[in-house]
């Protein structure tokens, strides 16, 4: 249940990602100075903030997102699968995100 | 109760508002064709995060790194649009908001989407000429 909600909420979020994707683009056919200034904005501690959740979003949103396309296929629906797959769905989503930052980290993209 | 609809249109299999299913499986294809774009996504920013302007732009040059990402953002904004509408859809029952916010989400993610695009080709085509 809880997952559910929250499948919308980082749909919401990722929504808004993508609008920072098209800001990277625009930033980047600008030319250097507007590129600069886009990545000391991602760069700064509310950037990174913001792009920690983002791939929280990301990820959570894609575990979901493959547990209802095999909902879709009308199979794992009865409330112990289900339960399973949210509990898989937070895992995945804390393992990726972690693995995310932590691969950030060691190659000096932070 | 008697059923009025013509054996054919039973067949097709549509309904009154002629769309049928279109909408939902659109939205299922989609997030399919997201699931590798997203994680090939992921693994482009981190490489970007460490990259200055020149390197961002010789990245961006190379093709397959420009057509997959347009995928990325085509589909993307494609896959957003459908999921927001389902949204206001959901929670907002006054007409005229309704159809205001679903107006709005249709531009927004028509402008930004083809704004993003647009940026990435050009990026792409030029490598990097302002």
């Amino acid at each position: 249940m809880a997952t559910s909600i929250l499948h919308r909420m980082t749909g919401v979020a990722l929504y808004v990602g993508a609008l920072i994707l098209a800001g990277w683009a625009m930033c980047l056919a600008a030319g250097p100075e507007a590129y600069g200034t886009f990545m000391d904005l991602m760069g700064s501690p509310l950037g990174k903030l913001v792009l920690f959740g983002l791939s929280f979003s990301v990820f959570f949103h894609l575990a979901k997102g493959v547990q209802h396309l095999v909902w879709d296929m009308g199979v794992a629906l009865r409330v112990p699968a289900a339960n399973a797959g949210a509990v898989a769905t937070i895992a995945f989503a804390v393992v990726a995100t972690a693995v995310v930052w932590i691969i950030a980290a060691m190659t000096g993209a932070l | 109760m008697a059923d009025f609809r013509t054996p054919l249109s039973r067949a097709r299999g549509l309904g009154a508002s002629h769309h049928g299913v279109s909408h939902w499986i659109a939205e299922r294809v989609t997030s399919v064709a997201l699931v590798p774009l997203v994680l090939w996504g992921v693994f482009a920013v981190l490489r970007l995060a460490r990259s200055d302007y020149e390197m961002a732009v010789a990245w961006l040059s190379s093709p397959l790194n420009a057509v997959l990402l347009a995928l990325l953002t085509v589909i993307s904004f494609h896959h957003m649009h459908a999921g927001m509408r389902v949204v206001v859809e959901d929670y907002i029952h006054k007409r005229v908001s309704k159809a205001g916010l679903l107006l709005l989400n249709l531009f927004v993610c028509a402008l930004f989407g083809a704004l993003a695009l647009f940026s990435i080709l050009k990026v792409a085509l030029t490598g990097g000429a302002y």
